[in-house]
């Protein structure tokens, strides 16, 4: 469904993204794992049009996307975008109801033809919120409803593709645990597409059908979630592998 | 034998514009010489504000009651200048942020040797230890590094010279809260390795503060999982973990997202961590709590002994590792 060949993404003369070549089929999950700075954010900005690519071709259904500014509407609501941070991502003062219609009044060939009310309620729902927090302000809520908020603004839109960079990284492990099975059950219900970046492997496997794996701007492997974490070819994986804590090692046993 | 440092129904209320805040609720347990505790928790727990008040470094207005017995002394009400000289000495403490504890200015070498200083050692000395507990600290080249200046390391680094900081005044208790949240995995295992080492070398006990249940199970030898202001369970962790003695801690072992085993998302618990802000009565976890029935909500659980090492918080915790 989209498909990224060759990307490429420069800072003045510094590589962030050399040469990566990635693609998520429909109904698909695939999970983009790597340290900081090896470049997820970049891969996922360029994805959704934020960042403009020096090299390399994104294409969505096979026709070519450009920079989000020029991309036909359409295009553009296809690809939606949850971040890490649920605070800073909605607007403090706005009304939970508001933000959802900006979206609507951004992509209008998706807003519902009835009742907009009725409509906000449904969505709410959808993702597990009760419709009072229609009326709440953003900075009302906690970490976890503002998230449940973002993925609800997101799919208003009815995307094809979620992009979800960090989503869960900053919520506690109960609530993230929520957001993932919410996800998990979305992407059932609606038929998306996601490519759910982290750099918790344990989190990227409870959800990825197929694991990526970035290092310095390169992707070093790719393939089904289960092969990556049961039987890794690359070193640099490995090491990411040993260095993932679990529960039932016994303490006294950190990585090698 | 009496423990190192004993907390006993520790309690820390702040002042908010809503009135008083009582942020940490009667929180008890031990640490024993050379042993390591762990301290868990959802955000807003309270588990800094337990650690913070072990340190004495609370905010202003912050008002404390019950005891924290430091070999047997009860430093809560010793005098400024015992707690100064406990501070920094016989207790160090590692931050989740070593940027806002390490000098900007000055060089990491200085800031290190400084206590040694101090205390009245040699300049060449200071210098020789400096360097030697650069070394235990894990800091390559250390004669060359210590002429750095904090924004010369990367974030790893500074882990490890605020280690070497910790380490200079020969603490017996090292405070450690969320020392390798910031990091990136391989580097985190490299720096929960160095520590363990630490503790086992040196013969050090440590409080070790994480949200993160993966964290705690690697480098801590007791566990004291807190629930909005209040120890929900503590004993010795494989234990805990093994076998919890509390749904919270059950919920906390079921959802953490494990590599091996994709069960951490199967049955999540509904609901958000409470706040000291909006404590529900009863028991806290009450609202979220599978095994919640008419007493929790009107009966505040006491902690108390329900096997051999073993406290919970709850009234029904023979049923939570059965069910
Ligand atoms: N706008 C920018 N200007 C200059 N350099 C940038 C910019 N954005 C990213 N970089 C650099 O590009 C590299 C990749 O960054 P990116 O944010 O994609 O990494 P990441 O894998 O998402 O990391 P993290 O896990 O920390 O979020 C980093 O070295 C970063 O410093
Ligand atoms: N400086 C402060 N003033 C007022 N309240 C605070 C302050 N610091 C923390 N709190 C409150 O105290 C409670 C416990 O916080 P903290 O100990 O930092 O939790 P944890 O470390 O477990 O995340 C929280 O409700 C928090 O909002
Ligand atoms: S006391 Fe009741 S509500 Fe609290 S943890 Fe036990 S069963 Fe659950
Ligand atoms: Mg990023
Ligand atoms: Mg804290």
């Amino acid at each position: 469904m989209i498909e990224v060949r060759e990307l490429t993404v420069k800072f003045k003369r510094f590589v962030a993204v050399d040469d990566v070549s990635l693609s998520v089929a429909a109904d698909e999950t695939v999970g983009l794992v790597g340290e900081s700075g090896s470049g997820k954010t970049t891969v996922a900005r360029a994805i959704v049009g934020l960042q403009r690519p020096d090299s390399g071709t994104i294409t969505l259904d096979g026709v070519r996307l450009g920079p989000v500014a020029r991309r036909p509407k359409a295009r553009q609501r296809a690809i939606q975008m949850v971040f890490q941070d649920p605070r800073s991502s909605l607007n403090p003062l706005m009304s939970v109801a508001s933000i959802i219609n900006e979206a609507w009044r951004t992509h209008p060939d998706s807003a519902p033809t009835g009742d907009r009310t009725m409509a906000v309620h449904r969505l709410l729902e959808d993702v597990g919120l009760d419709p009072s927090v229609a009326r709440h302000r953003a900075d009302e809520l906690s970490g976890g409803q503002c998230q449940r908020v973002s993925i609800a603004r997101a799919l208003a839109v009815k995307p094809r593709l979620l992009v979800c960079d960090e989503a869960v990284s900053a919520l506690d492990v109960s609530v993230q645990a929520q957001i993932l099975r919410l996800l998990v059950d979305l992407r059932r219900r609606h038929r998306l597409s996601m490519l759910f970046i982290s750099h918790d492997l344990g989190v990227v496997h409870q959800i990825a059908d197929r694991i990526a794996v970035m290092r310095g701007g390169v992707l070093v492997e790719e393939g089904p979630a289960t092969e990556v974490l049961g039987s890794p070819r690359h070193d640099y994986t490995r090491s990411l592998l040993d260095a993932a804590l679990e529960l039932n090692t016994h303490h006294g046993e950190v990585g090698k | 034998m009496s423990p190192l440092l004993s907390v006993a129904g520790l309690v820390v209320d702040l002042p908010s514009p809503a009135g008083v805040l009582r942020v940490v609720d009667g929180v008890s347990f031990d640490i024993p010489e050379a042993t390591t505790v762990g301290l868990i928790g959802e955000s807003g727990s309270g588990k800094t504000m337990t650690a913070n008040a072990v340190i004495g470094l609370l905010p202003g207005g912050a008002v404390l009651d019950g005891a924290l017995r430091w070999r047997g002394e009860d430093v809560l009400r010793a005098d400024p200048g015992r707690r100064r000289r406990l501070r920094g000495r016989e207790i160090a403490m590692i931050f989740q942020d070593p940027l806002a504890a390490l000098n900007p200015t000055q060089r990491i070498g200085r800031q290190v040797g400084e206590i040694l200083r101090r205390s009245g050692m040699r300049r060449d000395e200071v210098r020789r230890r400096v360097v030697e507990l650069f070394d235990r600290a894990g800091i390559p080249e250390p004669s060359r590094r210590l002429r750095n200046y904090p924004h010369e390391f990367s974030g790893g680094m500074r882990q490890r010279a605020m280690i070497a900081l910790a380490l200079a005044g020969n603490p017996a208790l090292l405070l450690a809260d969320e020392p390798t949240t910031a990091l990136d995995v391989t580097v985190q295992a490299r720096i929960l390795r160095l520590l363990r080492s630490i503790q086992r070398d040196e013969g050090l006990a440590m409080l070790l503060v994480s949200h993160d249940l993966r964290v705690v199970a690697h480098v801590a030898h007791q566990v004291v999982v807190m629930y909005a202001g209040r120890v929900a369970e503590r004993g010795p962790t494989s234990a805990v973990l093994s076998r919890p003695a509390h749904p919270y801690t059950r919920a906390l072992v079921q959802s953490v997202p494990a590599v091996r085993t994709r069960t951490a998302i199967a049955h999540p618990l509904p609901g958000a961590p409470a706040s000291p802000a909006r404590r529900p009565a009863g028991c806290a976890f009450h609202p979220r709590c599978p095994l919640a029935r008419e007493r929790c909500r009107s009966e505040q659980p006491v902690v108390r002994q329900v096997a051999d090492g073993r406290w919970s918080a709850c009234h029904f915790a023979g049923e939570v590792s059965r069910s």
